[in-house]
C-alpha cells in the first residue's frame, strides 16, 4: 500500500512540475502575472509529494518489504537500520529518486528565496526548474520506477546492500554529489531566463551568483568524500582512479570553477556575458553528460548498475533537448549582448579569462580521455582504455601556468595595473615559497625529485602569495586587524579556496613521491619494516558483524619499539551473496596514513599483507573541504542577501 | 598593414600556434596511453577482421575466465600465475602481488599487462570488477557474446 502512495504522489508532483513548466512560463511570455504567481507554490507543492514519495520507499526499506523488488535487490533484513536508509539510493531506481528530491528541493529553494526577482525573471526561472523536473520525473515514471512489485512470487530475503556500499562514506557521498550536480541547474535555469527574458546585465550574474557558489561547494564536498571513501574502501590505497564516473563528476565541477570565476566579472565589470552563459549551460550540460556516462551502461565501473539500453537512450535525448535547446537559445540571442568596459593585458579580467581557458581545457582534456573509449567501443573497433598516465601528465602540464597565474591572480586590480606595484609582491613570493619549499623537502627527504620540487613549490607560492595578498591589503587600512575585519565574505572565500587548491597541490604532489607500499607474506610474530615504523603481525582472530563474519589480522605498528597503534585490518565475508571485502585498517594522521590491508590465507597460519605508508594524503581533502566551504561561505555573504525592502521595491517595479 | 592589424594578426598566429602545440602535445600522450582490449583467443589467434596479433613487449589489457585448478602460487613470495580462457586457447598469466576480493576460479576478471611472450602476459593489475553476475561487462560481452541483461532474480537466495 505504501509503496503505491509512493508512486501516486510522484505521479502527482509530475502533474505539479508540468503546471510548474507551463504557467508561468506563458505567464511570463504574455505577461499576465497571476499565471506567474502560481510558480512558487507549485515548486513548493511539487518538493513536498517526491519528498512523500521517497519518504514511502525509505519505510519500504525500513520495514523489510521484499515485495518491492527495489528492496529485495538493494537491501536485506539483517542490514542494520542506517544502512536499510542509505540503501534507498544504492541502486539506480533509488539514486534517480534521489536525484528528483535534490531537484524539487533546490526548485523550491530558489521560488522561496527568489522574492527579490522581478516576476518576469522569478517565473521564468522556476519555469525552466520546472521543465528540467519533468524530464527527470517522466524518465523516473516510465522507465525506472523503484516501487515496482515483485508479486505474486517475492523473496523471503533480500539480496543485501552490496558491501562496497555499507560504509559511512556511502551515506554521505551520493547526496553531496546529487545536491551539486542538481544545483547546477539553477544556473543553467538563471542563464535560460536571462536568454529569454533578453537581459543579460550584473544584476543576473549576482542573482546566480550564491546559486552556483553554493551548487559547486556540494559538488567538490561529494568528489572529496567519494575520493576518501574510495581510498578507505577499496583496499588500494589510492584516492583518485580517473574512472569514467569519477571524471564524470569532476567536468561539471572545473566548468562550474570555471563559471564562478566568470560570474565575478560579470558581477562586476558587466563582461563576458555571453561566456558565463555558454559556461552555465555547459555545467548543467556536463551534469547530465554525467548521468547518462554512469546510467547509460555504457561503461565498467563499480558505479554502473544493471543497465537497460532504454534509459540511456531516454537521457540521450533529454540531454539533446536541454543543451539543443539552451545552445539554439543562445545563438537566437547572444548577438544582443554587447560586453562593456575597456581593459589592459595585465588586469584581473585577462587573469580570469586565462583561469577559465585553462579550467576549459582541462575539462576538454577529461572528456576527451573519458568519451574516446566509449565512442571506440560503439563503433565497433574494439574495447580500449586509456590509463591513468595520460590524465596526470596532461594535468601536471596545465597545473604549472595555472598555478603560477592563481598565486598572481589576486594582486591584479581591474582594467589595468603597473608592472611596478607588482614586481615587488611577485618576486618577494617566489623567492619565500623556493626557500620554505627547499627547507621543508630537503629537511625531511633524502631524495627530492625535480617534479616534486616544482610541484611542491607551486603549492606553498599559491599558498604564499595569497598570505602576501591579505597583508598588503589588510595594511592599507593602518592596523592589519583592521583591516583584516574590513574583508568582504567573498574576499575570504577566494583565500580558503586557493588555500584549499594549495593543500590539494601539495598533498597529490608528496603522496604521490613519497608513498612506500609493500606486500608481504607474515606469520604471527613475524615483523616488516617501512620507512621508520616497524609492523609486528600479532595473528589472525575470527570477527562477526550483524550480516558478515570474517578475519581480523591484528598487526603492532611501533616506531623505536614503542608501541604506535594496534590495527585491525579485516577481512569479511556477506552471508548473502557470499562476497568478499576488504576492509583496510588505517591509522591517519596530518602528515602521514599508516594504511594495512589483509589479504588471502596463504599456507598454515601465514597471510598476506599489504602495507602502506603514505605521508600527507589527508591534505588532499582537507583541501577539497576548505574549497567547498569556501562555496558555502557565499551564504553569509551580506551583498547576496535581500532585505524586505529590496524585495518590496522589486516587486513593486515588477507590477507595472 | 596597420599597426592595430598587425598585433592582431600576431596574436591570432599565436594563440592558433599554441592551440596546434597543445592538441599535437595531447594527442601523442592519448597514443602512448591507449591500451587495447584482448580475449586469449584474440590474443592468441588475432583480433578483428584483420586478425592483428599484439606483439612481445606491448601493453595490453586482457579479459577471461579463470580456469579452475590453474591458480598456482609460490610459498614464499607473493607470485601467483593463472590461466585464462574464453572459447578457445588458453592463455597464462602471471603477478605479483594481492588479488583483489572478488578473484575466485571460474570467475571473470580483466588483467593490465605487458605481453612477455606469445602466450603469457606479465600483469601489474588484476580487476574483478563485476556487476550484479560477477562478471565484468567486457567479458561477459566477449565471452558469451550476450548484452548485458538484468540478472533474474534467484528466488532461493539466502534462504
Amino acid at each position: 500500500m505504501i509503496p503505491e502512495l509512493g508512486y501516486f504522489s510522484l505521479t502527482l508532483a509530475m502533474v505539479l512540475s508540468v503546471l510548474l513548466c507551463i504557467f508561468p512560463l506563458w505567464g511570463a511570455h504574455t505577461g499576465n502575472l497571476r499565471l506567474m504567481r502560481a510558480a512558487p507554490s507549485l515548486a513548493v507543492g511539487q518538493f513536498a509529494f517526491v519528498l512523500l514519495s521517497f519518504a514511502a520507499l525509505i519505510y519500504a526499506s525500513l520495514t523489510d518489504d521484499f515485495t518491492v523488488s527495489y528492496v529485495a535487490y538493494h537491501s536485506s533484513s539483517t542490514l542494520p537500520w542506517y544502512y536499510k536508509v542509505t540503501s534507498t539510493w544504492g541502486g539506480h531506481e533509488g539514486a534517480i529518486l534521489l536525484w528528483l528530491v535534490m531537484q524539487a528541493g533546490w526548485t523550491a529553494a530558489v521560488a522561496v528565496r527568489s522574492k527579490s526577482l522581478p516576476w518576469v525573471l522569478r517565473a521564468r526561472v522556476l519555469g525552466v526548474l520546472g521543465f528540467l523536473g519533468v524530464g527527470f520525473m517522466m524518465y523516473t515514471l516510465l522507465l525506472s520506477s523503484p516501487f515496482e512489485r515483485l508479486l505474486p512470487y517475492f523473496p523471503v530475503e533480500g539480496r543485501d546492500l552490496n558491501p562496497l556500499l555499507q560504509d559511512p562514506g556511502m551515506i554521505i557521498h551520493p547526496p553531496l554529489l546529487y545536491m551539486g550536480y542538481v544545483g547546477l541547474s539553477v544556473a543553467f535555469s538563471f542563464a535560460i531566463a536571462a536568454l529569454l527574458t533578453g537581459k543579460l546585465d550584473n544584476t543576473w550574474a549576482k542573482w546566480s551568483r550564491p546559486w552556483t557558489m553554493t551548487a559547486w561547494g556540494f559538488l567538490g564536498l561529494g568528489l572529496t568524500i567519494g575520493s576518501w571513501w574510495a581510498y578507505s574502501e577499496l583496499g588500494w590505497g589510492g584516492w583518485w582512479f580517473w574512472d569514467p564516473v569519477e571524471n564524470a563528476a569532476l567536468m561539471p565541477w572545473l566548468v562550474a570553477t570555471a563559471l564562478l570565476h566568470s560570474l565575478s566579472v560579470t558581477e562586476k565589470r558587466g563582461i563576458f556575458k555571453s561566456w558565463t552563459v555558454l559556461l552555465a549551460i555547459a555545467g548543467f550540460s556536463l551534469s547530465l553528460l554525467g548521468t547518462f556516462i554512469v546510467r547509460s551502461g555504457i561503461i565498467v565501473s563499480v558505479h554502473a548498475f544493471a543497465t537497460d539500453p532504454d534509459r540511456g537512450l531516454f537521457i540521450l535525448a533529454f540531454l539533446g533537448v536541454v543543451v539543443g535547446g539552451g545552445l539554439a537559445l543562445y545563438a537566437l540571442r547572444v548577438s544582443q549582448v554587447y560586453s562593456e568596459g575597456r581593459y589592459k593585458f595585465v588586469s584581473r579580467e585577462v587573469a580570469l579569462w586565462l583561469n577559465n581557458i585553462f579550467l576549459v581545457v582541462a575539462t576538454l582534456i577529461v572528456m576527451l580521455g573519458t568519451l574516446l573509449p566509449m565512442v571506440h567501443k560503439e563503433m565497433g573497433l574494439g574495447s580500449i582504455s586509456i590509463g591513468e598516465p595520460f590524465f596526470n601528465k596532461m594535468f601536471a602540464i596545465l597545473l604549472v601556468p595555472f598555478a603560477i597565474l592563481m598565486g598572481i591572480g589576486p594582486f591584479l586590480r581591474w582594467k589595468q595595473n603597473k608592472w611596478a606595484f607588482l614586481q615587488n609582491k611577485i618576486l618577494m613570493g617566489v623567492l619565500a615559497s623556493v626557500v620554505i619549499t627547499c627547507a621543508w623537502l630537503f629537511s625531511s627527504y633524502e631524495l627530492v625529485k625535480p617534479l616534486t620540487l616544482l610541484a611542491t613549490t607551486l603549492a606553498v607560492w599559491v599558498a604564499v602569495s595569497t598570505g602576501i595578498d591579505i597583508y598588503t591589503k589588510a595594511a592599507v587600512h593602518g592596523t592589519l586587524i583592521e583591516g583584516l575585519k574590513r574583508f568582504t565574505v567573498s574576499y575570504w572565500a577566494m583565500v580558503l579556496g586557493h588555500i584549499g587548491i594549495a593543500f590539494i597541490i601539495a598533498g597529490v604532489s608528496l603522496t604521490s613521491a613519497y608513498s612506500v607500499e609493500r606486500d608481504v607474506s607474515m606469520k604471527p610474530g613475524d615483523i616488516a619494516q617501512l620507512n621508520e615504523y616497524e609492523y609486528r603481525f600479532d595473528g589472525v582472530k575470527t570477527i562477526r558483524g550483524p550480516n558478515y563474519s570474517g578475519h581480523a589480522g591484528v598487526v603492532s605498528v611501533l616506531k623505536n619499539n614503542e608501541l604506535v597503534t594496534r590495527l585491525h585490518a579485516e577481512k569479511r565475508k556477506y552471508d548473502i551473496g557470499m562476497q568478499f571485502m576488504t576492509e583496510a585498517a588505517i591509522d591517519a594522521g596530518f602528515k602521514r596514513d599508516l594504511y594495512l590491508a589483509l589479504g588471502e590465507q596463504l599456507s598454515g597460519d601465514a597471510w598476506s599483507l599489504r602495507i602502506y605508508h603514505k605521508p600527507f594524503v589527508r591534505w588532499i581533502w582537507i583541501g577539497g573541504v576548505l574549497m567547498s566551504f569556501a562555496g558555502f561561505m557565499i551564504l553569509f555573504d551580506k551583498r547576496y542577501r535581500t532585505s524586505a525592502k529590496t524585495a518590496r521595491k522589486a516587486e513593486s517595479e515588477s507590477a507595472l | 598593414m596597420n599597426p592595430r592589424r598587425k598585433k592582431r594578426l600576431l596574436v591570432i598566429i599565436a594563440v592558433l600556434f599554441g592551440i596546434g602545440t597543445s592538441i599535437g602535445l595531447v594527442l601523442y600522450a592519448l597514443q602512448e596511453n591507449i591500451n587495447l582490449f584482448y580475449t586469449p583467443s584474440e590474443l592468441i589467434d588475432g583480433k578483428g577482421p584483420n586478425k592483428e596479433k599484439p606483439h612481445i613487449g606491448q601493453k595490453l589489457r586482457i579479459g577471461g575466465m579463470v580456469v579452475p585448478g590453474t591458480v598456482e602460487r609460490n610459498e614464499q613470495s607473493l607470485q601467483v600465475s593463472f590461466k585464462l580462457i574464453d572459447t578457445g586457447p588458453l592463455v597464462t598469466v602471471r603477478y605479483q602481488g594481492i588479488l583483489p576480493d572478488l578473484f575466485r576460479e571460474g570467475q571473470g576478471i580483466v588483467a593490465q599487462g605487458v605481453l612477455v611472450e606469445p602466450n603469457v602476459i606479465e600483469a601489474f593489475e588484476v580487476l574483478a570488477k563485476h556487476d550484479e553476475e560477477y562478471m565484468p561487462a567486457e567479458v561477459a560481452e566477449a565471452v558469451k557474446g550476450i548484452k548485458h541483461e538484468k540478472p533474474k532474480y534467484n528466488l532461493d537466495s539466502g534462504s
